[in-house]
């Protein structure tokens, strides 16, 4: 993670955490260390160029606030993440789509078969395999994590 | 070979392309060797899509005298509209207008083409960009996915971000939803995405479908090969030491299956039956295709597009 990167994260989150528009000072006093005035002015520039900050006017200071709520931007990111429509296929690949209906009902299915069938093969293979194999587990079994 | 026989090649070539892109959605061998049937499926894309346009230009260029060839033609036409000269002399003025019709429709095509092509990759390469910067002041790391982002959404997701600065992106609900071993199964799977370029495999049926978003024949094509892609990462991601099949399966299972319920129902029978074949595919494999059998498939792709080359070249 670059240096630029990890102050304008910073600073968003100080945007964040109030409800009211800050001064540059009022950020800098917000930030968990102490920065330049102009380094915290460039990057609040920075965020407002990118969208992510709003700028007003407040007497001869300019006060900043966030564009919108980080829930608002976490649903942004996810909800191109998980659109069903095809329209941002080419710009990330999802691991899976998710499925409803009966076919979800077969899926559920099949996947506690192959939790049952991990299981039992799982404990078939503590009491047969290896130095511990004839271990009394009824009586003793080493302390589970 | 006179224009009017490319012309009538390039056509047979074109209407081929179609009819082995119907017949390639209703044969079972693709998810077999997934990699081979891809590259078939591209060379049909673009022998298709080479033929049409070739076909159109040569009908263009059929008025600029004989054994030209579609390219020769088109450098004579350029010489002629250099001196001056807008229309071949001797042809009767209907055949001229058919034939500039479609000389401008050839060149309509092909610009479009690589139009749809270009804004689909701006569209993806725009998308991602944003993705980043959102990613940059709201992700973060966890000792359980080394590697990927975090995202705090209780809802399961992970995808990766294809691209020079390549990114894997897991939220916290795929975190809580997935044991460990699931996890470095789905990471496994993301990366075989990245580093097979897999969004650059797909850029070109995602263009299509842009191009003509009513066409059933792209549309399922789009979905067979994005299917395939999938199967191919899945594949690549068992060769990570240690991972089990089952595991992909059940990540599969568990990520596919959490989130119903919530999605539009109208939306997801488009996506019906792809996990469903993922899964049975990762729990039973089917043999590869044979040695022969693959060879032959590269071979009949590259004689799809070696075909209309060299009908556009050849004198």
């Amino acid at each position: 993670m670059n240096r630029l990167g990890d102050l304008e994260r910073a600073i968003m989150e100080v945007l964040w955490r109030t409800d009211s528009a800050l001064t540059v000072r009022q950020v800098s006093n917000g930030l968990p260390q102490s920065l330049a005035h102009t380094t915290v002015m460039t990057v609040l520039d920075r965020l407002a160029k990118k969208g992510f900050a709003r700028r007003e006017r407040d007497g001869r200071a300019w006060r900043y606030r966030p564009a919108a709520t980080r829930e608002a931007y976490v649903a942004e990111l996810m909800l191109t993440a998980l659109a069903q429509t095809g329209d941002r296929d080419a710009a990330l690949a999802r691991f899976a789509q998710s499925v409803s209906g009966a076919e979800a009902e077969v899926l559920r299915e099949a996947l506690s078969g192959l939790e049952r069938e991990h299981q039992e093969s799982a404990t078939e293979g503590d009491s047969g395999v290896g130095l511990w194999g004839q271990w009394p587990t009824r009586f003793f079994s080493p302390r589970s994590p | 070979m006179g224009a009017v026989a490319d012309a009538v090649l390039l056509a047979a070539v074109a209407v081929g392309s179609v009819r082995c892109a119907r017949a390639m959605l209703h044969v079972s061998w693709p998810r077999r060797s997934p990699a081979a049937a891809i590259l078939l499926w591209q060379a049909v894309g673009l022998a298709g899509g080479l033929a049409a346009v070739g076909a159109l230009l040569a009908v263009g260029v059929s008025g600029e005298g004989p054994g030209t060839g579609v390219l020769g033609g088109l450098a004579t036409l350029t010489r002629r509209l250099a001196d001056g000269q807008p229309f071949a002399p001797h042809q009767p003025l209907v055949l001229a207008g058919v034939r500039l019709t479609s000389l401008v429709a050839g060149f309509a095509l092909f610009t479009a083409l690589c139009g749809v092509l270009v804004m689909a990759f701006a569209d993806a390469v725009a998308a991602r960009r944003r993705q980043r910067e959102l990613l940059a002041l709201l992700a973060h790391g966890d000792p359980k996915v080394p590697g990927a982002l975090v995202v705090d959404y209780p809802a399961a997701a992970a995808y990766c971000l294809p691209g020079i600065r390549s990114q894997i992106v897991v939220s916290v609900g795929t975190l809580d939803l997935l044991a460990p071993a699931e996890l470095t199964a789905v990471l496994a799977h993301e990366r075989a995405h990245l580093r097979a370029r897999h969004d650059l495999v797909l850029i070109p049926f995602t263009s299509l479908r842009r191009a003509a978003p009513r066409s059933g024949l792209i549309a399922q094509a789009y979905r067979t090969v994005a299917l395939l892609v999938e199967m191919m990462a899945d594949d690549r991601a068992l060769r990570v030491r240690g991972l089990v099949a089952r595991e992909l399966a059940t990540a599969l299972l568990r990520f596919g299956t959490a989130a119903a319920g919530d999605a539009p129902a109208g939306a997801l029978a488009v996506a019906e039956g792809e996990l469903t074949a993922r899964v049975s595919r990762l729990l039973s494999p089917p043999p590869p295709l044979s040695r022969a059998a693959q060879a032959t498939v590269v071979l009949a792709a590259a004689l799809l597009v070696a075909a209309p080359l060299l009908l556009l070249v050849a004198p």
